[in-house]
């Protein structure tokens, strides 16, 4: 076997340190750096010099100090024990850190990613004497209440099964099956699967999704839905609750699988969703939220190098879960201080910069990453998806700037945050006349079959009502509202029935946080059945001010907090009060 | 065994070129004597035996030949210990109130350490600061960073000068607070100020300074903020005290950062900073917090001036970004003789939703908060629709909003620099505004609430 590569540093700037001469790295190698063993990757190689990017603090180091090559790419270790943990960047666990280490995270931290004395009951799914392919599963493993993990072959292996160990309890590093390949050779496979997170886990094939990730969001499930295997982008300044929209999604969707990346952000928010999903019950299947999350944590104040990294890692692990048969859900948040990471690398290498100081090969990469969702039939012939989610923190709300643009092109829903609705508290803040999605064509099928024929057409309703509002508004802000003729006064109203009973959604109120689509349908259906009648008596001319007398648009407003999840039979009553409303006006102004 | 090399190779700005060292290392300090006085610098940059180091009191006076300088052997480091209380350090943490330096085994890297999110507690608990504005609608969390966003000639001294007095004398007096001051490019006057403050309300035993001036070594500034952060660190987890650091003015070091990119010939960003600006920055503000099962925490306000209050420029814009929320004030309020000037509408505490409420505050804050900014936000409208068709056009509601928008900013927002309210206060002062709205425009309220603290007529 050929000696990994050595060499000595030569200088040191922030994140990067170099070596002078030719040496024998290979590009995207993870190297060690001194007797700390610092983690970094090899970024580029010419005969006079190679630049290495360092994950960690490199406060201490010294030229002269030795690098070590490991002949191998920046890997995740993908096997039991990844749910219900968090990791950092470059998959160390922290809780296990924060047990041997104490409060601070501190550097040179070599440990393993997962646990491996921990033991894990197998039921072994193959036997002797038959023939395996990349993606096979060989044993099953209870990984939490809510997940079973399915250890696999892995992508480049297939081969007859000389031997299987008895079902029973292993860790993730004893040889289970052993394998011969068609060219004689045994392969030893464990539950411990290694894989460069730069590079996308193969497949069979990928098609277009016709799911819809229910998020129990209405104006996401309702007016911008986003498939499984989508990919969508929510752009928006600060305080205008990126994060907490990431926070409904990660909490309610209907995902397998959710892998929360806090990339850049904050070390509170972090906390807050270990000790919120910790608690919290996934209504779907009764088990605590965390048995089906993975957090990946690259706080703000750690490592750059680490911070870029950590997007790859996330997707690694949501690939791998996807080649299970799951449908994983990743939450990005935010892809803005990704993108800044490579900035700040780029500016350390002297890079010529192009937009706002972006590197060139921006969109490059982030075409890279979003390309990594879909649908895709796996190698074992089992369907999964990863589903992306990208917050995107524009400079001061401006969705001009570099990363939204490049990130517009390569997602199919684009959720606009509004700083103004943030600033009257209308949550969540998502434009609904400049946010879309391009995934409706093939997902109106699914909402037919099995949430009611009816619901695109009244989708269709909604948006219109709104951007006539618009429209209405301008001529509102020019001459008051006073003016106008009665039936575009109705349409003010109802459009204000729409955007606070409907689209506005309070994430602390324990029947408003996740509503079904059975419920959503319902609301829209209330909404439109009591602007179909208020515009009847509009049409014979009853003056909007005696509609306005009633108390019933205000309690089709009331209705998100009225009529809980498991009571949808309240809505026959509201129905009866619309029609009586009707007579009332009818009788009184005949 | 120290050796010392003589003379220097290259002087550029607040940068220094020494070749021919042996066994530096990144981040190191240096000592460089000149004439007898030394003055400590960083190694910023090292290529092979080329150390390029950044010198904190200023290149004038220094020479290619005059200086000696000798490589500590550790990065910048601050001697701690309880006896930091009640006293003023420069902006590189050597004392200039003519005590003798501190004295103490235990010396922290001022770069500090990333806090593990797995030990971290999520901040629940609020503090009072007796700003209705504040209270109500930007609750202050302790753990929290809260930035206050102002512009040059508003009050935001007098602001941070209230919340000092006030929160510390809250109701939980007998629990060990402290507040940790770092100036960086300070008027004197506005030092003097805060000194002032802190003898009057009698807190100055409790009080840590780091004063870097505005005719103080520019470089200094970029370790100020660091050192006094250390000091904040040490007292409140090794001390288990709560301390209030106040960091000024957050512009000025982000200037001083672009100065010494700029010399040392790095590729610029956005408007000249450099690009690693929110990772600096970040490693300030992310040192607020609170650790699991240590009973002291770290509560960050920090004070920016907007170049001219433009609030996406990008030191406003990065800290936005990092921090739990923002104060914003506002020149047309100051203009119109409101005190404090708080924008309510940009204004945002993104922890305060999880320490308000029933067994924190009262159980309606959080309704009352919302309907405030949203009906606050309404009567923007309706001054723009004014604006175009004049107040007598406007229907009764709009009328009505008018007049609850002028109320609004007098009653709530405008408050005595005396003036210290409870939090029933406050929320009253919300109800008795909210009442001279018709009940049907409180759309965001419970509807329960609303029975119950909506005010008869």
């Amino acid at each position: 076997m050929a000696t990994n590569a050595y060499g000595k540093i030569y200088g040191i700037n922030g994140p990067i340190i170099y070596i002078e001469g030719l040496t024998d790295f290979q590009v995207g190698e993870m190297v060690y750096v001194s007797g700390e063993r610092l983690v970094g990757e090899v970024i580029s190689l010419s005969d006079k010099r190679t630049t290495i990017q360092v994950f960690e603090e490199t406060t201490g180091l010294k030229p002269g100090d030795a690098v070590y090559g490991t002949g191998g790419s920046l890997c995740a270790t993908l096997a039991p024990g990844i749910i219900h943990n968090m990791f950092d960047g470059i998959e160390r666990p922290l809780k296990e850190i924060a047990q041997l280490n104490g409060k601070y995270i501190r550097r040179g931290f070599a440990m393993d990613s997962l646990d491996t004395k921990r033991k894990w009951s197998a039921a072994m799914k193959v036997s002797e004497g038959q023939y395996v392919y990349p993606g096979t599963v060989i044993c099953e493993v209870p990984e939490t209440s809510a997940v079973m993990h399915r250890c696999m072959v892995p992508p480049e292996i297939s081969g007859t099964v000389v031997s299987v160990k008895p079902d029973g309890e292993y860790t993730i590093d004893e040889t289970l099956v052993t394998l011969k390949d068609d060219a004689g050779k045994l392969h030893e496979l464990s539950m411990t699967q290694r894989w460069p997170i730069r590079v996308p886990r193969p497949v069979q094939e990928r098609y277009s999704s016709t799911l819809p990730l229910i998020t129990g969001q209405r104006i996401i499930d309702t007016c911008f839905p986003l498939a499984k295997g989508g990919a969508a982008a929510i752009p928006g300044g600060f305080g205008t609750g990126k994060t907490m929209t990431q926070h409904s999604i990660a909490k309610w969707s209907d995902a397998d699988i959710i892998v929360y990346i806090g990339c850049g952000e904050r070390g509170n928010e972090m906390t807050e969703v270990l000790e919120d999903f910790s608690k919290l019950i996934d209504p779907r299947s009764g088990n605590p939220l965390m048995d089906r999350t993975v957090l990946i944590a690259n706080t703000s104040n750690m490592p750059v190098a680490a911070r870029e990294a950590s997007i790859y890692t996330g997707i690694t692990l949501a690939e791998y879960y996807r080649d299970m048969g799951y449908h994983v859900a990743i939450m990005a948040d935010s892809t803005s201080r990704w993108a800044e990471a490579l900035r700040e690398i780029s500016g350390r290498l002297e890079e010529m910069p192009a937009e706002e100081g972006f590197p060139a090969y921006l969109a490059s990469r982030l075409a890279t990453f979003y390309e990594r969702a879909g649908m895709m039939r796996n190698l074992n012939s089992s369907e999964g998806s990863v589903s992306v989610i990208g917050a995107v923190s524009p400079q001061g709300g401006d969705f001009s700037e570099p990363v939204t643009q490049n990130t517009k092109r390569f997602v199919g829903c684009f959720w606009g945050l509004d700083k103004s609705l943030a600033y009257a508290r209308h949550f969540p803040a998502i434009n609904w006349l400049n946010s879309y999605c391009e995934y409706i064509s093939n997902m109106s099928p699914w909402y037919s079959e099995n949430v009611d024929p009816r619901f695109m057409e009244y989708r269709t309703k909604i948006l219109a009502i709104l951007n006539e509002e618009s429209s209405l508004l301008e001529i509102v802000k020019l001459i008051g509202s006073d003016v106008l003729p009665d039936d575009q006064k109705l349409t003010l109203e109802i459009a204000r029935v729409i955007r606070l009973g409907f689209l506005q959604q309070n994430a602390f109120h324990k029947d408003d946080m996740c509503v079904t689509l059975e419920k959503q349908f319902k609301m829209m259906d209330i909404i439109l059945y009591l602007y179909e009648k208020a515009k009847k008596l509009v049409g014979m001319s009853m003056p909007m001010r005696l509609l306005k007398e009633e108390d019933i648009f205000e309690k089709v407003i009331a209705i998100k907090y009225d009529v809980p999840n498991d009571h949808l039979e309240l809505f026959e009553d509201y129905r009866a009060q619309i029609d009586a409303f009707y007579d009332r006006i009818m009788e009184k102004n005949a | 065994m120290a050796i010392e090399y003589l003379g220097l190779n290259n002087i550029n700005g607040p940068l220094v070129v020494l070749e021919g060292v042996s066994g530096a290392f990144y981040d190191e300090i240096v000592e460089i004597s000149v004439g007898g006085k030394i003055r400590l610098g960083r190694i910023i940059e090292i290529y092979e035996d080329r150390a390029i180091i950044q010198v904190f009191g200023g290149t004038t006076g220094l020479s290619l030949k005059n200086t000696r300088t000798r490589l500590t052997g550790h990065p910048m480091e601050l001697s701690v210990s309880p006896e930091l209380l009640g006293r003023t350090f420069n902006g590189i943490g050597q004392p200039i109130d003519g005590l003798a330096p501190i004295v103490s085994d235990i010396k922290l890297d001022v770069n500090g350490q990333p806090l593990n999110p797995v030990a971290r507690e999520y901040p629940r608990n609020y503090i009072r600061t007796g700003i209705s504005a504040i209270d109500g609608l930007t609750t202050l969390i302790r753990g929290q960073k809260l930035p206050i966003f102002s512009g040059d000639g508003l009050p935001h001294d007098k602001l941070a000068a209230q919340i000092v007095r006030q929160a510390s004398l809250g109701e939980n007096s007998e629990e060990k607070f402290a507040i940790v001051f770092g100036a960086m490019g300070l008027k004197h006057d506005v030092a003097d100020y805060f000194r002032r403050t802190f003898e009057e309300s009698g807190v100055s035993d409790h009080v840590v300074m780091f004063l870097n001036l505005s005719n103080d070594p520019v470089v200094e500034r970029l370790i100020t903020p660091k050192v006094a952060l250390t000091a904040a660190e040490y007292l409140a987890y090794e001390c288990h005290m709560h301390i209030l650091v106040i960091l000024t003015d957050i512009t000025s070091y982000a200037e001083a950062m672009r100065e010494v990119s700029s010399s040392k010939g790095e590729i610029p960003s956005r408007k000249g900073y450099p690009g690693y600006l929110y990772s600096d920055l970040a490693s300030l503000y992310e040192r607020a917090g609170i650790v699991a099962g240590n009973e002291g925490s770290v509560t960050q306000i920090p004070i920016l001036t907007m170049p001219n209050d433009d609030i996406t420029h990008p030191i406003p814009d990065l800290t936005g970004y990092i921090t739990e929320g923002q104060i914003v004030l506002e020149r047309s309020l100051h203009g119109a003789g409101v005190y404090p000037p708080i924008s309510v509408l940009p204004s945002l505490s993104r922890l305060m939703k999880d320490g308000i409420g029933e067994g924190y505050t009262r159980e309606d804050h959080q309704d009352v908060a919302n309907q405030l900014f949203s009906s606050y936000a309404k009567v923007g409208d309706v001054r723009a629709l004014a604006s175009v068709i004049g107040e007598d056009e406007l229907s009764p509601t709009d009328k009505l909003y008018l007049s609850f928008g002028k109320a609004f900013e007098a009653e709530f927002v405008a408050q005595g620099e005396e003036d210290n309210r409870s939090i029933t206060d406050t929320l009253n002062i919300g109800w008795r505004l909210l009442g001279m709205l018709p009940k049907g425009e409180l759309d965001r309220v419970n509807t329960k609430i609303l029975d119950k603290y909506y005010p008869k007529q």
